[in-house]
């Protein structure tokens, strides 16, 4: 079963801007998803429609199996949300505020007092369980919000930039707790995030999103692998039926010419001698626009920004990239 | 379909008692004042002033004035203590908590009308018992008394809440209740009258709702009233429907709270 299947969802904004163009997305139950895209990407978009904060333009969402539009309750039941702003009641205690979602979800109060403890417990907030929210750090704020997403126990938990604004040590422990929750209670995981390094290190797979647009989807590896690619596009003089010549793997397209897939280095002369092993006269070449590249340099600037605007220390989250 | 309906009625009850317990919490700030002002009224138009006027429409004038000091609690505190929840639900996203919850709107807007009425009521009762200091309280009809109380409390509960789903700053909570509601219930024939009035003002004054809930409580209370029984009744029902439709269209639409 899919925790989460979308088809074709777009937002217009009411001032007009395009913040989803229609994307397609699906993750698998149990799954460890990270959506990974800079500023302005739409992700919170996205998450928004899927948790019924945002109207959606139009699409299809169903969580779980269940439509949106048809079966709203029994979806809304299955997340658990963590949103990237704070949203709760600054003036509340910590143990009331995730009480109240508790009841919110139909938790009778004896097992609503037992998940609430559970939950602050493991999130290390149990001792500031009568403290007012305001009173919390900006990390613990974020584990509240944590333990408030998981007291009814949903399939799927989703987390807009979970990490943002938090140190190191709590971004792994947070990292930890999240793969524990994963693994353990079979919790499907869907987070958004500006760093490379949190979705290589915890997610299974990555979707990347850019300006509205789902840009690639697969493993995090498969996706680093396919980013130091360079692809050309070839008009050859013979047809081409092989789908690799030597080490290249190469592909027709439909208006007849060819693309192969070179990684970044090689010598151009290397994958013209192999072509001419194989009996293949090039008439012209050009490079194609590698949209992951221009993906991850948008997601460097991006990061930038973010990190000069937390006055954290650059992050090193691209190295891998690189 | 039975355990959607268990789970929306705990939901329900949380809503209402979280909405309780915000008032209670800062109950210097929404129970007290109004039993002062409760206080100051009776003090001066009806001990001081009303020594002079001694009887309006046949009764006592501090037992004219006091069911109209009461409702006057009602009203305004029904409807200050949803407009100011909602609105700080919005404003801080924590009404993004029920957003978000698989909980349906009715129930939604019943839980924060029922928190309205618990604060609405909790004053009216507070300045009952002052009234007690004052003047022998019996009502002639208790369940007219208590029955227009609550729907005045619904009635104005919902106002509340509509202004809160449309107000984007402090300003527009309190507008209403000040431009608005205040002159109505002032008007409403609190503290006199409308047969005092000349025909043409005794028109214009029908088409101040308010005015047909004081005198609906005042009939409960004296059994005199300048207004029939069922009109009072048939208004406030009317105002009901109408502003409860609109609250329910709007959080249906996600109206000042989705994008
Ligand atoms: N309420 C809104 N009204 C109008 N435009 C909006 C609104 N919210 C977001 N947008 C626009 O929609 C686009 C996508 O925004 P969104 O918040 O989904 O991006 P994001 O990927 O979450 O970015 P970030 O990483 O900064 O959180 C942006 O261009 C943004 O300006
Ligand atoms: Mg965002």
């Amino acid at each position: 079963m899919k925790a989460l299947h979308i088809e074709a969802l777009t937002k217009v904004y009411d001032g007009g801007v395009h913040a989803l163009r229609g994307i397609d997305l699906s993750v698998e139950e149990g799954n460890f998803f990270a959506l990974l895209g800079p500023n302005g990407a739409g992700k919170s978009t996205a998450i928004g429609i899927i948790a019924s904060l945002v109207n959606k333009t139009s699409g299809h969402v169903s969580v779980c199996g269940h439509d949106l539009d048809t079966a709203k309750e029994a979806a809304k039941a299955n997340i658990g949300l963590v949103p990237q702003e704070f949203n709760f009641s600054v003036f509340e205690s910590v143990e009331s505020i995730v009480m109240n979602v508790a009841g919110y979800n139909g938790l009778p109060r004896r097992l609503a007092k037992q998940r609430t403890e559970h939950y602050l417990k493991q999130l290390s907030l149990w001792d500031k369980r009568k403290a007012a929210a305001r009173d919390l750090s900006g990390g613990m704020k974020r584990r509240l919000m944590i333990a408030r997403a998981l007291v009814h126990e949903p399939k799927l938990l989703i987390l807009d930039e979970p990490t943002a604004g938090v140190d190191i040590e709590i971004r792994r422990t947070m990292w930890e707790f999240l793969t524990h929750i994963n693994k353990e209670q079979g919790t499907s995981i869907i987070l958004t995030t500006h760093y490379l390094e949190e979705a290589e290190s915890l997610c299974r797979d990555v979707a990347i999103i850019d300006q509205g647009t789902i840009v690639e989807q697969g493993t995090v590896s498969e996706l680093l692998s396919r980013s130091m690619m360079e692809t050309f596009v070839l008009d050859t003089q013979q047809p081409v039926a092989a789908t690799s010549i030597g080490p290249y793997s190469v592909r027709t397209r439909e208006d007849g010419k060819i693309e192969i897939d070179v990684s970044q280095g090689t010598a151009l002369n290397d994958v013209f001698n192999e072509l001419t092993t194989h009996g293949i006269t090039v008439s012209s070449l050009r490079n194609k626009e590698n949209r992951l590249e221009a993906f991850f340099l948008r997601l460097v600037n991006s990061q930038r920004e973010s990190a000069a605007a937390n006055g954290q220390a650059a992050h090193n989250a691209l190295g891998a990239a690189q | 379909m039975m355990a959607r309906l268990l789970q929306e009625r705990v939901a329900f009850f949380t809503i209402v008692r979280k909405e309780i317990r915000r008032f209670m919490r800062i109950w210097v700030q929404t129970i007290t004042p109004p039993a002062i002002n409760a206080i100051l009224y009776m003090l001066i138009f009806g001990g001081l002033i009303g020594s002079r006027i001694r009887e309006m429409d046949g009764v006592p004038y501090m037992d004219f004035i006091v069911p109209g000091v009461i409702m006057m609690g009602i009203i305004i505190n029904s409807y200050a203590n949803v407009s100011s929840s909602m609105f700080s639900a919005k404003m801080q996203h924590y009404i993004e908590e029920l957003v978000v919850a698989p909980v349906s709107n009715i129930t939604i807007l019943m839980g924060f009308i029922i928190g309205g009425v618990a604060r609405g009521l909790a004053v009216g009762t507070l300045v009952t018992c002052v009234a007690l200091f004052f003047t022998d309280l019996s009502p002639q009809y208790p369940l007219i008394t208590l029955s227009i109380a609550l729907l005045t409390s619904v009635m104005f509960s919902l106002g509340g809440f509509l202004n809160a789903l449309f107000a984007n700053t402090f300003d527009d909570i309190s507008i209403v209740p000040n431009f608005v509601l205040t002159p109505l219930t002032y008007f409403g024939g609190i503290f006199y009258s409308i047969s005092l009035l000349p025909e043409f003002w005794q028109t214009v004054s029908k088409l101040n709702p308010v005015l047909y809930m004081i005198n609906g409580f005042r009939f409960g209370i004296l059994g005199a009233s300048d207004i029939p029984l069922w009109q009072s009744y048939a208004v406030i029902l009317l105002f009901i429907a109408a502003l409860g439709s609109v609250c329910l269209w709007l959080l249906h639409r996600g109206a000042g709270i989705k994008q």
